[in-house]
């Protein structure tokens, strides 16, 4: 099967280059990781980060014939040959496939994603009707894998102001908990023309999000509920 | 925990509303005069006159121009803020976008109320 | 080569459930303290957990604290400490509730309380039956779940994570203190000596010395590795859970929670085969037992598929709204991984690998302990271990699933409280000793100068399958004493790894070859612990000896590297404050 890969290694290579690999798939490689994890056991300097290889870490995300995905949940059978690998766009490259994060963590962590509830702790659970918690499906399922945020043109010029899909979808996440009592704030921290309102609906998000997720919806219903604050 | 870069004012939401208000005060523009225009087809240059020489007419047509204006500034600012990284350039092009939409404002007050 | 050294209060290795329970505790108490993880914490394997937490909260019907305890003592087949498996079923009420403040999103009953889901062997009244439900649950993504939210507190609580650095070596001094460990950023290849006055190791598993495993390609054993190389023993290492259901060829975890669910087992006849072996908990017996079943009917040819190789997992009478309320991932997986909706169809299964109850030996407040002078148990000061890498031992020779979050929750807090108190009494940082990083030195050199050696690949894939043939779900005698033979050989060819890449820049070559000398010596562990012990319990079956021997047998395995040496320790058989559970025939 053959694959180009996007290959640098900064310690080497002055410029980045793609190359080429044909090699003999056995049966029991399915799966996009399972190939490129032979690859490397003929090639052992190709640099990918990996781990769960169920699609649930979110480590192994990269953009696999220009669109973003997981490589370890994308099938062989659905690609098309060569198989074009490249890192995820919009954030610098450390090495081959791997990418620099730390700008979309940052916005992630600039959401404050945790429960803000200051009451005292009750002796039991806090009550939450099942209707209440299914408000946190769709939400509460992201891996982080930033195959979203990296698909989207507001991020890649703004990484440093727009939030993101993926961290708009955790700051709602906290907003739609019924637990939550940051409300107030959650929408001060957001209510800003880049943080949230670079989003323009191309729904990007949506179409790469690799657990099916909603960012868009999501960063909707943020909006909504600006709008029915300041009404 | 990060800071927040600061962006500047608090005015996403309201750029952001009002964006979809001059949306609809076009929409409903257009509504208007296309139902106008089908109950009694202007014919002539005098037709054309006539019609715009009514005052809520002319009221209609440029809250609809002021309102175009408004959400085009707000697009173009959208676009600007978008693409345009360094903040003198971006500034340079803003009052640029200003001028220009200004001065259509004034033309369309011009045009309509020298009918 | 002057290595640079940076000072913390506390280290911590691993940032999965136990390492971030613990870094907690220390964060919010105000330590200085550096949580070390080869990936983003929130890609720790304690994500992939999938069916719940154990805890005798009650909100689904009567349970009680010693109902969990009776389970999992008798889970463990009387392996388990039992002062330890008091302190983990009575915390875990309190634990789970922690975690449902810090913002988890449980599913929830009617009433709003946390809604709970049987599992294998946990029943009502001291065994009695019938089951009772007591996972408390997020879906079937508990484990991701609760990894965020543990994370998220963790970003409140200002913790600070070196993220994709990975632990080398743990740096002792001469009186046998642990001061810290030397650890590699993976970005730069830089080493650094972290010094501390205190080092927990919560590194997870090492299920990836088994070619079929549930385990992601991260739980290498890392923390065993570097114990066993600074002279700890490892306890119990031939306990390995094989979890009845990782979906054939692929090895993904489906959780137990589907039979919890309803779900149940069929052979090629089409036949609910666990009524013969388990008549009382039928699907929901212990792990052991079912994957013992199921390796019995694919050996006795009543397998399913062409090659008759694997057995159906039958969910589909559940109907689609349950399926799609509880146990969406599973579908998920099922779809992409088996080619086949379990609305519709079962899915084929296999007995996996999946947990490893041995570890690092500590006790019940998560200071690893060591035989000394006569004494079985002496605190090696300075040193903690909680979660999977570590055997308290709760777990015993088998595990009850929904046991190893509740394990993470509860001693990844009570070592953090034990490492808190220690950080009080023992003020100020004992001096390095001047050795501190050579044998890490000495290991980097080695590979990078080695000429005409191994393939980390092939050895690696060598070292899977010895263990695979050698020590799986059944055991035999002569295939144990040639699979000693051939790990060692293996363990020699470890020895000369070579790798192809030596750049400096995020060289996984060379993490994957690091990994590799901390997996040998989980093998060698497993394998040479596994013919030593004469018996059959828990998840350790011989075919020579069917039967567990408590007259022999009831004792812990202590493996030492030092030429492989083993060496044995009494159970504890007396609970913290109620009566011990005594050992009698285990039947489901």
């Amino acid at each position: 099967m053959k694959f180009r890969i996007y290959r640098y290694d900064p310690d080497k290579d002055s410029q980045p280059r793609m190359q080429d690999y044909d090699v003999e798939m056995q049966p029991s490689d399915r799966m996009l990781l399972d190939a490129l994890i032979r690859i490397k056991s003929v090639d052992d300097s190709l640099s990918l980060r990996r781990s769960c290889r169920e699609g649930v870490c979110g480590s192994d995300a990269k953009n696999i014939n220009g669109k973003n995905g997981l490589a370890c949940i994308t099938r062989l059978s659905d690609l098309k040959e060569p198989v074009e690998l490249r890192p995820l766009p919009g954030l610098p490259v450390i090495r081959d496939l791997i990418v620099d994060m730390t700008q979309f963590f940052k916005q992630y962590h600039s959401v404050k994603p945790y429960l803000v509830n200051n009451q005292p702790s009750p002796e039991k659970e806090r009550r939450q009707s099942p209707a209440e918690r299914e408000e946190l499906d769709g939400l509460y399922e992201c891996i982080l894998c930033a195959c979203c945020s990296t698909a989207c043109p507001s991020f890649w010029w703004n990484p440093d102001k727009f939030v993101g899909p993926a961290g708009l979808l955790q700051a709602y996440r906290f907003l739609a908990d019924s637990r939550d009592e940051a409300t107030s704030e959650r929408l001060d921290n957001l209510e800003d023309p880049y943080r949230l309102f670079r989003c323009h609906s191309i729904m990007n998000c949506v179409d790469v999000c690799p657990k099916g997720l909603n960012p868009t919806r999501a960063i909707g219903k943020i909006k909504d509920l600006m709008v029915k604050r300041a009404v | 925990m990060v800071k927040r870069v600061v962006t500047g004012a608090h005015y996403g939401l309201k750029d952001w509303l009002a964006q979809r208000i001059t949306a609809l005060v076009m929409a409903v523009y257009v509504i208007v005069v296309v139902g106008i225009l089908l109950a009694c087809t202007p014919h002539s240059y005098e037709d054309w006159r006539a019609l715009f020489a009514h005052q809520p007419m002319r009221i209609a047509t440029l809250v609809f121009f002021l309102s175009l204006f408004w959400h085009a500034w707000i697009g173009m600012r959208d676009i600007l803020m978008d693409y345009i990284n360094p903040t003198g350039v971006r500034l340079g092009l803003e009052v640029a976008v200003v001028l220009v939409l200004a001065g259509y404002a004034v033309w369309v007050v011009q045009i309509l109320w020298s009918l | 080569m002057a290595i640079p050294v940076r000072k913390f209060d506390a280290v911590i290795v691993g940032a999965g459930g136990a390492g971030m329970r613990a870094s907690l505790q220390l964060a919010e108490a105000g330590f200085k303290v550096a949580v070390l993880s080869k990936v983003f914490p929130t890609r720790s394997h304690t994500v992939a957990a999938q069916g719940g937490i154990g805890a005798a909260l009650g909100n689904m019907g009567e349970d009680s604290w010693m109902w969990h305890m009776y389970d999992t003592v008798k889970g463990s087949d009387w392996l388990g400490d039992q002062d330890a498996i008091e302190f983990l079923c009575r915390e875990a009420p309190k634990v789970v509730i922690e975690l449902e403040h810090f913002g988890m999103p449980f599913d929830r009953n009617a009433d709003g309380t946390v809604y709970q889901r049987p599992f294998g062997g946990h029943m009502q009244n001291f065994g009695a039956g019938p089951a009772v439900q007591r996972s408390c649950c997020a879906a079937d993504r508990t484990g991701h779940a609760m990894l965020h939210t543990l994370y998220q507190r963790n970003v409140r609580a200002n913790t600070h994570f070196f993220v994709e650095w990975m632990a080398l070596d743990l740096v002792r001094d001469a009186s046998g203190q642990v001061l810290g460990v030397t650890a590699m950023e993976m970005e730069t290849g830089e080493v650094s000596i972290l010094h501390a006055r205190a080092v927990l190791f919560a590194t997870g598993g090492a299920g990836r010395i088994y070619s079929a495993s549930t385990n992601a390609f991260i739980n290498t054993g890392d923390g065993l590795g570097m114990a066993a190389r600074a002279g700890i023993p490892l306890e119990d290492m031939e306990f390995w859970q094989f979890h009845p259901t990782g979906v054939a060829g692929a090895g993904v975890l489906i959780t137990e929670g589907v039979r919890g669910e309803g779900g149940y087992l069929l052979n090629k006849n089409g036949e609910r085969f666990m009524e013969r072996y388990a008549p009382n908990a039928k699907d929901l017996a212990s792990r052991d037992v079912v994957s013992r079943a199921m390796a019995t009917e694919i050996k006795e040819g009543r397998g399913c598929g062409p090659d008759g190789d694997y057995l159906l997992l039958k969910l589909d009478h559940l109907g689609v709204d349950l399926i799609e309320d509880k146990l969406p991932g599973i579908r998920e997986i099922a779809k992409k991984f088996a080619n086949v909706d379990p609305v519709k169809d079962p899915i084929p299964v296999v007995p996996t690998c999946h947990y490893q109850m041995g570890g690092i030996p500590t006790n019940y407040r998560g200071e690893v302990v060591a035989p000394q002078s006569g004494d079985p148990e002496v605190v090696v000061a300075g040193f903690y271990a909680a979660g999977e890498c570590a055997c308290a031992s709760v777990h015993g020779a088998n595990r009850l699933g929904t046991n190893s979050l509740t394990d993470l929750l509860v001693f990844g807090k009570a070592s953090g409280d034990t490492m808190i108190r220690f950080l009080k009494e023992n003020p100020g940082h004992k001096d390095l000793p001047k050795d501190a990083a050579d044998k890490t030195s000495a290991r980097l050199a080695r590979l990078d100068s080695q000429q005409g050696g191994e393939s980390v690949h092939e050895v690696g894939a060598e070292m899977r399958r010895i263990m695979q043939a050698h020590c799986g779900v059944f055991r035999f005698p002569d295939m144990l004493i040639e699979g000693v033979k051939k790990i060692k050989e293996t363990a020699e060819r470890v020895k000369r790894t070579q790798i192809g890449d030596k750049s400096k820049v995020f060289n996984t070559a060379r993490v994957e070859a690091l990994e590799l000398d901390n997996l040998i010596e989980v093998a060698v562990a497993t394998l040479v612990s596994a013919e030593a012990r004469n018996e059959s319990r828990g998840a350790h079956d011989r075919a020579d000896h069917h039967q567990r021997d408590d007259v022999n047998w009831l004792k812990h395995t202590l493996w030492y590297k030092e030429s492989s040496r083993l060496d044995y320790k009494p159970v504890h058989m007396k609970p913290l404050t109620v009566q011990s559970v005594e050992p009698k025939v285990r039947t489901y």
